[in-house]
């Protein structure tokens, strides 16, 4: 057997052991790291919004410079919990207190767009629906019974939840892929299933588009945030694989000037 | 310059050391892809180690401590980044690089005579690599990093009678705490390192010693010597020859690397995982708790054997077995010549099997055994376990240790090709 056979047969094998997918379907995040606009617009929504109960313990304000923003700027617009520029984006609000109140403390943010990625946010702050049943009032379809309630809620307005039942899975994928946005495929009694979806109920006071673009703000941020190093890191790659590329050519062409001598 | 080091030759054998391990070590010269790897081992050792000092400087082993200075490593600390990912891509890179080195002493019978004990201090290499992965894991202090140790020391939990001792002595704690992360950095950062070193300087005096197989498993040492060069007929030196050819091959990785350090250091995950950004919690289990990719093949055996006497003691010893048999492949292996490329069907295709198997199996490692559903059906019900992937993962465990098992059968059994005089070259 050659070696170009036995590597295909290997990739047919690993191929053949592919994913399966589990959960509600997440809507792609329109964030682009590179538009310093949206970075610094979510920054202003992330200090609005999230940083009452959310902490960024780890995110200093003064690497808000970062996104074209002067320490002033930062320290007139964007910091409200602390004077010192140089300080991280802390809460007053303490850890055991928040597990108290909420049931499950509000986690931190600096890193939270590792851990969940840029559709997962995006979907999750667009999934929130009424729902009498819970304590806060409200659901969401991507992370259901969460305690988090919807902060966003006078922004986005209210949705409802609009279930439909089918009678065979195939029926409610089919159901559930024609449904654009996000949709959630849950068996049903009797082997039936249902699909959740999201309809707008009373507006907030943005409009659909709106909300969208503020929630792809705040995400585009979050991720930023939890790696504000990163356009540098491209950068500096690029710089680094266009100098191993010249060494490359350079060391391969010294080994085959001195293997030529082999016979 | 040439009076300092025959003084100093007077005194220490530095040329002769130099010589014998490097300067006129004699290496056959059809060398291929496959060869690179050893190097590469080596340079990647060499990188861990001083991304690994330069580490050190900011981390804080302290359970309070160790999440937060990481964090602050990767955002105040000039380059910290670039120290840390090079560092967390080292680790992956050392394995892949392992894993291919291993593979072909597999292809070519690099443990065949004389090279048995070179072998075997390469499987102990092997063994400490997984001891230093595992501990330097948990330094991150995620949640990856907490239940995975979590569940590795509780496989040694299970060991009849003196388990649960054996647990708490490894932790120094009733669970992973403060004290296991120091005694963790400890290992991860002098004594696994010292071993390792150790363990490479033996395995490559071993190798200066008995010489380097290649692809064609011909013993060059056997052939006559040139007239001319005076070494032997398919030897090369392996200076300057191979120190510029591993340069090509470094500089190659190199690229692969800096492609993976500053474009995708998480790698989707596997090489970083998402949940190892969450702050250790001993209060929350994380919904799947997979170890990293390296040790899936390994994790997959041993989810698959099933609880036997009330006791899962059995999958650890499995897990334990899959990885130690690979030192008794010298006596294993019966076959009449060294290299695949003279090998016949019967080999060829075993190591194709035993290929698909460990990636499969790593593959599955990495996945919710619920990952493809469930059998149902009355029948059924007689199962131990309904999960499709268990039952997949069970086959493959078999046909693993079945390609070690059966090895002194086939190999003996092969039908072979005659071995050449001469090399094949180019």
């Amino acid at each position: 057997m050659t070696m170009r056979r036995l590597v295909g047969l290997i990739l047919f094998a690993v191929a053949g052991a592919a994913l399966a997918s589990e959960g509600v379907r997440l809507v792609h995040a329109p964030s682009n790291r590179l538009d310093v606009e949206s970075l610094q617009r979510g920054a202003r929504n992330f200090v609005n919004y999230c940083l009452n109960c959310h902490s960024a313990q780890y995110m200093r304000y003064n690497r808000l410079t970062d996104l074209g923003l002067s320490e002033k700027q930062i320290q007139e617009n964007l910091m409200f919990a602390s004077d010192k520029i140089g300080s991280t984006m802390t809460v007053a609000m303490t850890r055991a207190d928040a597990a108290a109140w909420f049931a499950a403390a509000p986690p931190d943010l600096t890193v939270e767009a590792r851990v969940r990625g840029r559709d997962w946010l995006y979907s999750y702050l667009l999934a929130f629906y009424r729902d009498e049943k819970t304590p806060t009032g409200w659901n969401n379809l991507v992370f259901p019974n969460v305690v988090m309630p919807h902060a966003l809620w006078n922004l986005s307005g209210e949705q409802q939840l609009v279930e439909k039942e089918f009678e065979n899975l195939d029926k409610a994928e089919a159901a559930s892929i024609a449904a654009e946005g996000m949709a959630l495929v849950e068996p049903a009694l009797g082997g039936k299933y249902i699909v959740k979806t999201l309809a707008q109920g009373t507006p907030g006071t943005l409009s659909s588009v709106e909300y969208k673009r503020f929630v792809a703000d705040l995400v585009n941020y979050l991720d930023y945030m939890s790696e504000p190093v990163k356009n540098e890191r491209i950068n500096i790659g690029i710089v680094v694989l266009i100098y191993l590329g010249v060494l490359f050519g350079l060391v391969y062409a010294l080994k085959r000037d001195y293997w030529a001598e082999l016979h | 310059m040439q009076r300092l080091l025959s003084w100093i030759d007077a005194r220490f054998p530095l040329t002769k050391l130099w010589e014998d391990q490097w300067g006129k070590y004699i290496a056959p010269k059809n060398f291929n892809f496959w060869y690179y790897f050893g190097s590469l081992a080596a340079f990647v050792l060499v990188l861990q180690i001083v991304t690994g000092i330069f580490l050190t400087m900011t981390y804080k082993p302290d359970a309070t401590k160790a999440f937060e200075s990481i964090e602050y490593m990767m955002r105040d600390v000039p380059a910290g980044w670039l120290i840390r990912y090079m560092h967390s891509t080292g680790a992956s890179a050392f394995f892949i690089v392992v894993y291919l080195h291993m593979f072909r002493g597999l292809l070519y019978g690099s443990y065949r005579k004389p090279r048995e004990l070179l072998w075997i201090i390469g499987c102990f290499i092997y063994l400490t690599l997984m001891a230093e992965a595992f501990f330097g894991y948990l330094l991150p202090w995620g949640q990856m990093s907490y239940w995975g140790a979590q569940v590795i020391v509780n496989l040694f939990s299970t060991v009849p009678y003196i388990g649960e001792d054996l647990g708490i002595w490894i932790r120094g704690d009733y669970t992973i705490s403060d004290v296991t992360l120091n005694r963790f950095f400890a290992f991860h950062v002098i004594a696994i390192p010292l071993l390792l070193l150790i363990l490479v300087a033996v395995h490559l005096m071993a190798l200066h010693e008995v010489g380097s197989n290649n692809p064609d498993g011909i013993e060059i040492k056997k052939q006559p010597k040139d007239p001319k060069t005076g070494i032997y007929l398919d030897g090369i030196y392996s200076h300057p020859y191979y120190t510029i050819k591993d340069l090509v091959g470094v500089v190659f990785f190199l690229i692969i690397f800096s492609i993976v350090v500053f474009f995708m250091p998480d790698v989707g995950g596997y090489f970083i995982e998402a949940n190892n950004f969450i702050p250790a919690d001993p209060l929350k289990t994380p919904e799947h708790i997979a170890p990293v990719w390296y040790f899936t093949p390994y994790y997959a055996i041993l989810r698959a054997v099933p609880s036997f006497l009330g006791s899962q003691f059995w999958g650890v010893l499995a897990m334990a077995a899959s990885v130690v048999i690979f030192i008794f492949l010298p006596w294993l292996d019966r076959g009449a010549v060294k290299s695949i490329r003279y090998r016949g069907t019967l080999y060829k295709s075993w190591v194709a099997i035993f290929v698909v198997c460990f990636l499969v199996l790593g593959y599955l490692g990495t996945v919710p055994v619920t990952i493809w559903g469930q059998f149902t059906g009355g029948w059924a019900d007689a199962l131990d376990t309904k999960d499709k992937a268990t039952w997949l993962a069970r086959l493959l465990t078999l046909v693993y240790f079945l390609f070690f098992l059966l090895m002194p059968w086939y190999t003996a059994r092969d039908k072979t090709k005659p071995v050449p005089e001469r090399v094949k070259w180019p």
